[in-house]
């Protein structure tokens, strides 16, 4: 059974092509990874799979799909008046949800609570992160969307993030599409990758998808890179 | 309709529209609207001139354009995909430019400024009426305006609808504006929505600190404002304007924390 079917997906925006003839399928409980250079179109396909985008082709969802989605950048303003607990409470009560599910999501995360008093521009990138994928499992979603999570959040911090996220992935059968930058994190985490190119796209488990000749044909250059084997 | 609500009753009603200015003033300065407010006042002028021509209350036909300039932002918004600043700006400006033709002398300054002397009850009644709406909606949907600041994706995968939740907004913006006029004018009038919220936001550290210090510094400032005014026997606009203005110089020497 599949978390998410696409066929013929195609978006304009301003005139441009933005994207075209993205055609795969994703079963449930599986990560799936974007990848591709800037440019390539990664946010607006995450766009485009929330319904956020008018596109062309089919997007379907599985019936029961709750979706959680942690964008890329947010357009605010750092000092906003708001805190942690203002953030989670808004949502909370947007989904009519109780105040365990909020101590479960930063559990989720590994948040302490007492960063919820902070106001959002006083946070730290990796805390400000967390928080906005603790927002997202608010609702219990079976589906998860980020947007470069990493960005912005030292080494210590990302390894952290990929485990929280595998964590859940595993403790919740959860379906995760993540676009990211980092080939070892897609090698070892990801159980397909979408590569977004200039000359086309490529579907598949990584290790048959992303070949040196693919990455070359994406990327548009040579792309020195180790896989790592981990026991 | 002349009959006269006594100082008392006006009072507590200009109260009453200094918080819904203060609430929606506070998701305004947030959503970084501050310089909208001018302008989208400015549509009220042709407004104005409109219902002085036809003679009936000139309120009405400020509140008329005022939610048809809302309706038109937000749909040139929606198809242009330009920021809403600049939208606003061109039009509003046209609309400036084209009420002070059709408006006249002292009419023009009552306009601008505010018109000085004591409400009729339907004056009253429709202060009342939309500032409740405009307080309601606020601290109803306050949820959803917080998730759709943060970010109109989540508030998409988060059973908001962004569309309509804007379109509101720019609606309460736009009444707030419209119950203010008779007491601020067209030129001041966006200033009872921005400053207070600009005070508050330099203290608050939550979504409540910034609601109620934002309400309560615009009631203060309207009525402190208003009471000097009376003293003076002066249009009240420039003087609540002058104590919200003061305010907010005070507010400078408060350094932030953080």
């Amino acid at each position: 059974m599949n978390a998410l079917e696409v066929e013929g997906l195609a978006v304009r925006l301003g005139g441009t092509d933005v994207l075209r003839g993205i055609t795969f399928n994703l079963p449930r409980a599986t990560c799936l990874a974007i990848i591709g250079p800037n440019g390539a179109g990664k946010t607006v396909l995450l766009r485009a799979l929330i319904g956020a985008l008018p596109h062309t082709g089919r997007i379907t969802w599985a019936a029961d799909t709750a979706l959680g989605y942690v964008p890329q950048k947010l357009d605010i303003e750092r000092d906003l008046p708001l805190n942690g607990r203002d953030f989670l409470r808004a949502k909370a009560a947007l989904l009519g949800s109780a105040g365990v599910m909020q101590t479960e999501a930063l559990h989720a995360v590994g948040l302490a609570e007492e960063v919820l008093a902070t106001p959002i521009g006083n946070m730290s990138g990796g805390q400000f992160q967390r928080l906005l994928i603790a927002f997202a499992l608010l609702g219990r979603p079976n589906v998860l969307l980020l947007d470069e999570p990493a960005a912005g959040i030292d080494a210590p911090g990302q390894a952290q993030l990929t485990e929280v996220l595998h964590g859940l992935q595993d403790s919740r059968a959860m379906t995760v599409l993540l676009v990211s930058h980092d080939l070892s994190v897609v090698y070892r985490h990801a159980d397909y990758v979408l590569c977004l190119g200039r000359h086309g796209t490529c579907f598949g488990p990584p290790r048959s998808a992303l070949t040196p000749e693919m990455l070359y044909e994406v990327y548009g250059q040579p792309l020195g890179f180790h896989v790592h084997h981990h026991s | 309709m002349s009959t006269i609500i006594p100082e008392v009753g006006s009072i507590a009603l200009s109260a009453l529209m200094a918080t819904a200015a203060g609430l929606i003033g506070s998701f305004a300065i947030m959503r970084r609207m501050v310089l909208a407010a001018d302008p989208i006042s400015h549509i009220a002028l042709p407004g104005i001139g409109i219902a002085l021509i036809l003679r009936i209350n000139p309120l009405w036909g400020a509140l008329a354009l005022l939610l048809l300039g809302a309706v038109l932002i937000w749909a040139v918004e929606r198809r242009v995909r330009i920021a809403t600043e600049a939208v606003i700006g061109v039009t509003f400006a046209v609309a400036l430019a084209v009420g002070s033709i059709i408006t006249s002398g002292d009419q023009l300054i009552d306009a601008l400024l505010g018109t000085p002397g004591t409400l009729t009850l339907r004056e009253a009644v429709l202060g009342v009426v939309g500032s409740v709406i405009v307080i309601v909606f606020v601290l109803r949907e306050r949820n959803a305006l917080v998730v759709r600041l943060i970010s109109p994706e989540i508030a998409m995968t988060s059973a908001v609808d962004v569309a309509r939740l804007d379109l509101y907004f720019l609606l309460a913006f736009a009444l707030t504006i419209g119950l203010g006029l008779r007491f601020l004018g067209v030129l001041l009038m966006g200033s009872l929505i921005i400053i207070p919220a600009a005070i508050a936001r330099r203290f608050a550290r939550s979504l409540q600190a910034m609601l109620v210090l934002s309400a309560t510094t615009a009631v203060v400032s309207t009525v402190v404002g208003t009471y000097v005014a009376s003293l003076a026997g002066r249009p009240s606009g420039p003087f609540i304007v002058m104590v919200a203005g003061g305010l907010f110089f005070l507010s400078l020497f408060r350094r932030r924390e953080g």
